[in-house]
């Protein structure tokens, strides 16, 4: 076993997470999300050719007076992501942009993807997701309120609010695309970092049963170095195929990994220096889990 | 925690087994097919078409209120009411009445209502009127009136899209409705989709009206497949109900692409007597509000058969041939989302998922051998069992794999393991303190049983939410991923168990290390 002093850190680590939780939190409101076209709406190509460069699809698309239109670089050589803005009749849409790059650019142009999101869609995919990750918070926080105390609870949240929204606003500072992947991904992510935070919490309540003497501050450190070795372990794991999936699983993969990897790194640093710290804060002590304890079972 | 019964470990392979055993028969080829059943690839892996369509109903609505209007009037007068100021605003009729109440008992009778039927279903009346002044009031269809409206044109749009899309061709589509104004269309390894989507976006209402200045019936002003202007009567000699058959055809003396088409009793008959009493006329014919050719009537034309020809290429006499078939749609379809894969980067995805899975999993393996030597071979040992079983229980649903669906079988290879390493750590704690080494076993694995639930637990809700909540490739995530969490609990508590525990009775209490 470990026998790191980490409550000694907690002080620095609380302050340091609650300037990046208002630094993300500032980003997001002032800076905002960059909504890809599920939750904005418009139109998405993922088209192949050979010779032909960013700057020559621009011009054709810009001849056609689409509004906002964004290309770059997708992947492979040869390989191009186009943005859209929504505009009026999306039926036409698409085969007249087909036609435009065939005729303009004298080269194949082999359509790989294409996504088209309607206004009304993507107002109500923006909705769902936004209800499936509330919702999933508060099934968490109601299971742990059945499994716990509700001072653990709390604990628990804070630490997923923390890397929920750490998270975001990384997306935010990197201008990454928020797309229906990403949802997925911080669900994913609240799931881990809740996974993370509960296997400390049982150990800290097992260790408050065991040693009535000691301060929460000491049992903390006790369970966080006791289960340590498994918290690396996991994470080493779970990031070596996030990784994997990173490096090798294509272009359509990469923002939803690259955000998994970010919710696993900050959920493993939240379960230990957000979440353990807080149930200090509350006082807690054995004496909590035993009412706890007497209420079940009288 | 470590003795099984020889019942207990018999079950616990058989289960393994049999599962697994599903996995295999991916792996089947396509013409000897021992048990037909396989995981589907997801549109994003092979390649295809998800298309979201949404009727747009006002039409009919204003229809509705239109054909309100006579019945309303009528009821009105036989029942000595008087009005004054009726108007039709789109979607609403207003008028204003000298008695309301008297209106009110009429408008509302359950029984024998011609006006306003009773909607038996919803518990609701067609129309509803509300006071707007004293005796001003404004009619409209009810909320649940619009529900049957909606819903039948949906009902009957389906039929429509259906045999549109059988009539090309295309593999095992599916088709269905979604909410009360949408239909979903996913349409696998579809080459081309804008076709598709053309042949969905015509209503294809034909009619065949005379062009005439004759302002009896009003006339529109449309323009010809040449280019000309033409005033056509507003009324309507036949319409495209009448069709029985339509097929593409070349026109011999020129090799132009028509369409020939077959008409009905009541339709050869209609269009006979046409034919017959405006001879020398011009025949305009009209799809979806344009001109498609506007033909002089040489002779009376009494056989039911005909034929439009204008300036088609082939392709296009092939597809109004098969719209006429199909028949009209009730109201236009808008595509309000699309998502469309080319097959070629299916594949691609398919590749690098599966790279990335083999990379992944290996990168794993290799880990927990270093860091548990011979448990980490029983770890490892239950990671293969459990992939194995995710894909098993897959195939035995039948569950579409897409490639987030990919990237949740390599996070559930990622985190599986945490069920074992959670043990193994308590067991090594255990060690410290116990002296037998199977007790030290025995009670790591009880002890670590609740954190290992609760930690498996967390997750799986995540999953189910997403899988709720999730559309598309999202939601084959949400399936691999919670699948992937009971499999892992199997394989850790059962699987790796046993295995544990062969190893720790066999060797008594000599030296183990963990």
């Amino acid at each position: 076993m470990t026998n790191y002093n980490f409550s000694s850190k907690f002080k620095y680590a609380n302050i340091f997470s609650a300037s990046l939780f208002f630094i993300s939190i500032i980003l997001i409101a002032f800076k905002g999300l960059n909504y890809g076209i599920d939750f904005k709406g418009g139109t998405l190509i993922e088209l192949r050719s050979s010779n032909i460069e960013a700057s020559s699809i621009r011009d054709v698309l810009r001849n056609m007076d689409l509004g906002d239109v964004n290309v770059k670089k997708f992947g492979k050589e040869g390989d191009f992501l186009i943005k859209v803005e929504q505009q009026g009749d999306n039926n036409k849409l698409i085969p007249e942009i087909k036609k435009n790059l065939s005729n303009n650019l004298n080269s194949e142009v082999n359509f790989r993807r294409v996504e088209n999101v309607g206004p009304k869609v993507s107002a109500e995919l923006l909705q769902s997701g936004i209800i499936a990750i509330s919702l999933s918070l508060a099934a968490m926080l109601f299971y742990i309120w059945v499994r716990f105390e509700w001072q653990f609870s709390i604990g628990s949240i804070v630490a997923i609010f923390h890397d929920v929204i750490i998270t975001l606003g990384i997306f935010s500072l990197l201008s990454l695309e928020i797309n229906l992947s990403i949802i997925a991904a911080v669900l994913t992510i609240v799931g881990y970092s809740m996974n993370d935070t509960v296997v400390i919490y049982d150990r800290i309540r097992e260790n408050l049963g065991k040693f009535h003497k000691l301060h929460i501050t000491d049992i903390a450190n006790l369970s966080i170095n006791e289960t340590l070795a498994r918290t690396i372990i996991t994470s080493v794991t779970t990031l070596l195929a996030l990784f994997s999936i990173f490096i090798l699983g294509g272009e359509i993969l990469r923002g939803f990994s690259f955000a998994m990897i970010l919710g696993v790194l900050i959920g493993t640093y939240s379960s230990i220096f957000v979440a353990s710290p807080i149930l200090k804060f509350f006082k807690v002590s054995y004496k909590t889990i035993e009412k706890e304890e007497e209420r079940i079972v009288p | 925690m470590l003795n099984f019964s020889k019942i207990n470990v018999l079950i616990i392979y058989l289960i393994f087994l049999f599962i697994a055993f599903f996995s295999i028969l991916n792996f089947q080829t396509e013409n000897d097919q021992f048990i037909k059943k396989k995981i589907n690839l997801g549109l994003d892996l092979q390649g295809g078409s998800y298309l979201l369509l949404e009727i747009n109903s006002d039409s009919l609505v204003k229809e509705k209120i239109q054909s309100k209007v006579i019945p309303i009037k009528k009821l009105l007068k036989d029942n000595e009411i008087n009005y004054k100021n009726f108007k039709i605003n789109e979607k609403i009729l207003s008028l204003s009445i000298d008695d309301i109440e008297k209106f009110d008992l009429l408008f509302n009778a359950r029984k024998d209502n011609i006006v306003n039927p009773y909607i038996d279903n919803y518990r609701s009346y067609e129309l509803e009127y509300k006071k707007t002044d004293d005796n001003q009031i404004e009619i409209f269809i009810s909320k649940f009136g619009l529900l049957t409206i909606n819903n039948s044109a949906l009902k009957q749009s389906i039929e429509i899209v259906r045999r549109r899309i059988d009539d090309v061709g295309t593999k095992e589509p599916t088709i269905l409705q979604r909410g009360e104004k949408r239909i979903l269309v996913e349409l696998p390894g579809l080459k081309d989709p804008e076709r598709i989507k053309t042949l969905l976006g015509k209503t294809a209402q034909l009619n065949f009206r005379l062009v005439s200045d004759n302002n009896e019936f009003g006339t529109d002003e449309l323009v010809s497949e040449n280019g000309e202007n033409l005033r056509v009567s507003k009324r309507i000699i036949m319409s495209g109900e009448n069709l029985i058959d339509a097929q593409p055809s070349i026109q011999n003396q020129n090799n132009e692409p028509t369409v020939s088409f077959t008409l009905d009793r009541l339709g050869a008959q209609k269009f006979g007597r046409a034919t017959t009493d405006h001879v020398g006329k011009r025949l305009a014919i009209v799809l979806d509000g344009e001109i498609v050719s506007a033909p002089n009537i040489n002779e009376p034309i009494t056989s039911g058969n005909g034929m439009i020809s204008g300036n088609f290429s082939f392709q296009e006499a092939t597809d109004l041939a098969l719209l006429l078939r199909s028949g009209a749609l009730p109201t236009p379809l808008i595509v309000v989302e699309e998502r469309t894969v080319g097959p070629d980067l299916g594949e691609d995805s398919i590749k690098s998922g599966i790279i990335s899975l083999l990379v992944g999993f290996i990168l794993v393996i290799l880990f927990m051998l270093y860091k548990y030597k011979v448990f980490g071979l029983i770890a490892n040992t239950a990671l293969i069992a459990n992939l194995l079983m995710l894909i098993g229980v897959l195939t035995i649903l039948e569950a579409t794999l897409t490639l987030p669906g990919i990237a949740g079988i390599i996070l559930t290879v990622g985190m599986a393991v945490d069920a074992n390493v959670l043990i193994f750590e308590r067991i090594r704690e255990e060690l410290k303190t116990e002296k037998s080494i199977i007790h030290a076993f025995d009670s790591g694995y009880s002890r670590a049983k609740i954190t290992v639930l609760d930690a498996n637990i967390t997750t799986l809700i995540a999953a189910i939410i997403l899988f709720a909540f999730g559309s598309g490739p999202v939601k084959g995530f949400a399936i691999t991923l919670g699948i992937g969490i009971i499999t892992t609990l199997f394989t850790a508590y059962f699987l790796a168990r046993h295995l544990t525990s062969l190893i720790v009775l066999n060797t008594k209490n000599k030296e183990i290390k963990i």
